[in-house]
């Protein structure tokens, strides 16, 4: 171990820290209170009291079958999501770094989109697919297919997949050519020599040695899909059709600021919190173990 | 067990840089043959390039009579050692030396027999389970090493395996690859730019410089007859001593004006006078060619002692075995038997000697009439 950095001033290293204390406590700790305080009350219907129901908000949430389907909608949807993301990106870093020419353009432009806000990532798509006046739906249409993602939920569905994995795909090919990027020419080169063939020698070492930034990619993905993705279904979907894109997320606000449901709207962001915690401690604790390397 | 033969074999890179300019070596079969040169000079392109590593701009490569130029480097049935070993971190030692086999298709009991009977040779049956990172610089060589045996390859290709190990730890594995090539009779390219190791491994020694071959030979002949002043200041150390010679009136003359009588070549090509450091003897007999040395600094090594100094306009460094007296600003004469001295060209080319000729100062041959 090395030895310990002692500050000579007591203070320092509090204040120090104090701003990002600050903006940790304003905008994460106090929220996170008060939704916990708000999911155990239930407000009247004026708006003018709210009451103590113990864990009443939570046993109702869970006992709503549109909350079933959420969590239903949320599996889909970040699995999907996370999976096109990961696997476009792997594939068009695998591609990049055989360029020779112009591979700097090329790593250039494809990291684009990831400095694209959601919300216009969604507009984007939206307009390209809009069934009255998108262009690439025109295109579908002409083809004979039925495409109407107002109305059919599986295809609004694969829109909303298609927007938050496009916009996703920038960052984790980013990750996926400096992880490529660090594996030693050497190793392939001893894989030739030692008679594996192209596809052979991704599967056996490059993909075994992409393992940290695949799972450390499959966690950002994951929170991507369960949090950062809410701009885009606001923009493309608004939840609907049905309720056929409403994400857990999603839900919260709906429920929350547009239904004013606080007390409902509170208890799934706390389950919502868990979720996630959960999550984060199974991959960390099973997967994590199995993926690194000296 | 093959030979291996390179025909005028170039590599030009896309940018026009010239790495190797016609290089042609004939490898005997079973033969250790070392690339030694300093960096940059093309070896490791050449051992590429036979690896089929990098493609090859012109001429020939033949691998046991075949020429293998448009060929993959798994097809080429050699096995290539590499300098910071390449093993797969993700595997097992035991997966590392199998992997090869495996991709060829080979029955599970005969790859366990030759993983085994590799590791017992190598001393690794212990650490057949255990992960690169667990292992020492030396144990990770030895598996890179099992890897290329198991193969039983026609051809091996080392580069510079030993160059990121420690001093002790290089010379104990130099010994050992040496006896391993010579009981597994396998043709070998070896690449470095020690030239230690290169005169102690070689059966067959090639310097290059600057994407040619400089010298091809035995070690000691090419220790003893250097074809350029390249080879005679890369092989040894410390380097062969280089004197300038300039015309004179009746001979050539050193920097500092003396002139030389010689009838050992045709003097009037000879640019450069060498000697080896431990050819010059400290003392002056009357009639071989003598120096007077003025010492600059002393080296000593422990088993020897290296005085630097200048000579004739020089800087020179001699051997004297053992421990010295001499200290730095001392003057005395140094002579060099006749037989020990090498001349070469403007171009830096040997020039031989006729068989009788001498190379005497011409105040020496004045000093002794009978």
């Amino acid at each position: 171990m090395s030895p310990r950095v002692v500050f000579p001033n007591r203070m320092l290293p509090y204040l120090l820290l104090a701003p990002q204390l600050a903006i940790t406590l304003v905008f994460f700790y106090w929220p996170a209170s008060q939704a916990l305080y708000q999911s155990v009350l239930r407000e009247d219907p004026f708006g003018l009291a709210s009451r103590y129901v113990g864990l009443d908000n939570f046993r109702r949430v869970l006992a709503d079958p549109n909350y079933i389907n959420s969590i239903e909608v949320t599996a889909i949807f970040s699995v999907a999501t996370a999976a096109l993301a990961m696997s476009t990106a792997l594939l068009l870093a695998v591609m990049a770094d055989k360029v020779i020419r112009g591979r700097g353009i090329y790593r250039t432009l494809m990291i684009w989109p990831y400095a694209v806000a959601p919300a216009i990532a969604g507009m984007l798509w939206l307009f390209m697919f809009n069934p009255t006046m998108g262009t690439f739906a025109y295109m579908l249409r002409a083809t004979g297919y039925n495409w109407d993602p107002l109305l059919n939920g599986p295809q609004a569905m694969t829109l909303v997949i298609a927007a938050a994995a496009w916009k996703q795909i920038s960052y984790n090919f980013l990750f996926f050519v400096a992880g490529l990027q660090a594996i030693p020419k050497t190793l392939i080169e001893a894989a030739a020599i030692d008679g594996a063939g192209e596809t052979k020698r991704f599967w056996t070492i490059v993909f075994p040695l992409l393992a940290p930034t695949t799972f450390f990619l499959l966690v950002v993905n994951t929170v991507y899909a369960f949090f950062d993705t809410f701009g885009i279904i606001h923009a493309v979907t608004g939840g609907g059709p049905g309720k056929s894109t409403e994400t857990l997320v999603y839900k919260v606000y709906n429920d929350g600021f547009v239904n004013l449901l606080f007390g409902s709207s509170a208890a799934q962001s706390v389950i919502l919190m868990v979720i996630v915690i959960a999550m984060t401690a199974v991959q960390f604790r099973y997967v994590e173990k199995k993926v690194h390397y000296g | 067990m093959a030979t291996v033969e390179l025909k005028h074999v170039r590599k030009v890179y896309s940018g026009g840089v010239e790495a190797v300019k016609g290089v042609s070596i004939d490898i005997a079969d079973g033969a250790l043959c070392v690339l030694v040169g300093p960096s940059g000079c093309g070896k490791s392109t050449l051992l590429r390039m036979i690896a089929g590593l990098e493609a090859i701009s012109a001429g020939d490569i033949a691998i046991d009579g075949k020429v293998v130029n448009a060929i993959g480097p798994a097809e080429r049935d050699i096995a290539m050692v590499f300098q910071n070993y390449a093993l797969y971190p993700h595997m097992k030692v035991y997966d590392n030396m199998a992997y090869g086999l495996r991709n060829r298709g080979m029955a599970k009991d005969e790859i366990d027999k030759r993983v085994q009977s590799a590791a017992a040779t190598l001393e690794l049956t212990q650490l057949l389970q255990r992960r690169p990172r667990e292992l020492s610089g030396g144990q990770r060589q030895r598996v890179a090493m099992g890897r290329a045996i198991v193969r039983d390859p026609k051809v091996f290709l080392f580069d510079e395996p030993l160059s990121n190990l420690d001093a002790k730890l290089r010379g104990q594995m130099r010994v050992e690859i040496k006896r391993l090539q010579r009981s597994l009779g396998v043709t070998s390219v070896y690449v470095t730019h020690d030239q230690l190791e290169a005169m102690t491994l070689a059966d067959q020694l090639v310097v290059m410089n600057n994407g040619v071959v400089e010298q091809i030979g035995a070690p000691l002949d090419v220790y003893e007859k250097p074809a350029s002043t390249f080879v005679a200041s890369f092989i040894g150390a410390p380097p062969m001593n280089l004197l300038p010679l300039t015309r004179a009136a009746n001979g050539h003359a050193l920097k500092d004006g003396q002139v030389l009588a010689s009838t050992a070549f045709d003097g009037s090509a000879a640019a450069l006078l060498g000697f080896r450091p431990e050819d010059a003897v400290v003392g002056a007999d009357g009639h071989s060619f003598a120096l007077d040395f003025h010492v600059l600094a002393v080296e000593p090594v422990g088993a020897e002692s290296y005085l630097h100094g200048e000579a004739a306009g020089s800087q020179l460094i001699v051997r004297v075995a053992g421990r010295t007296d001499v200290k730095p600003g001392d003057r005395m004469p140094v002579s060099v038997a006749d037989a020990r001295l090498h001349a070469f060209d403007a171009a830096g080319k040997r020039i031989e000697r006729s068989p009788a000729g001498v190379i005497v100062r011409a105040a020496a041959v004045q000093a002794a009439p009978a």
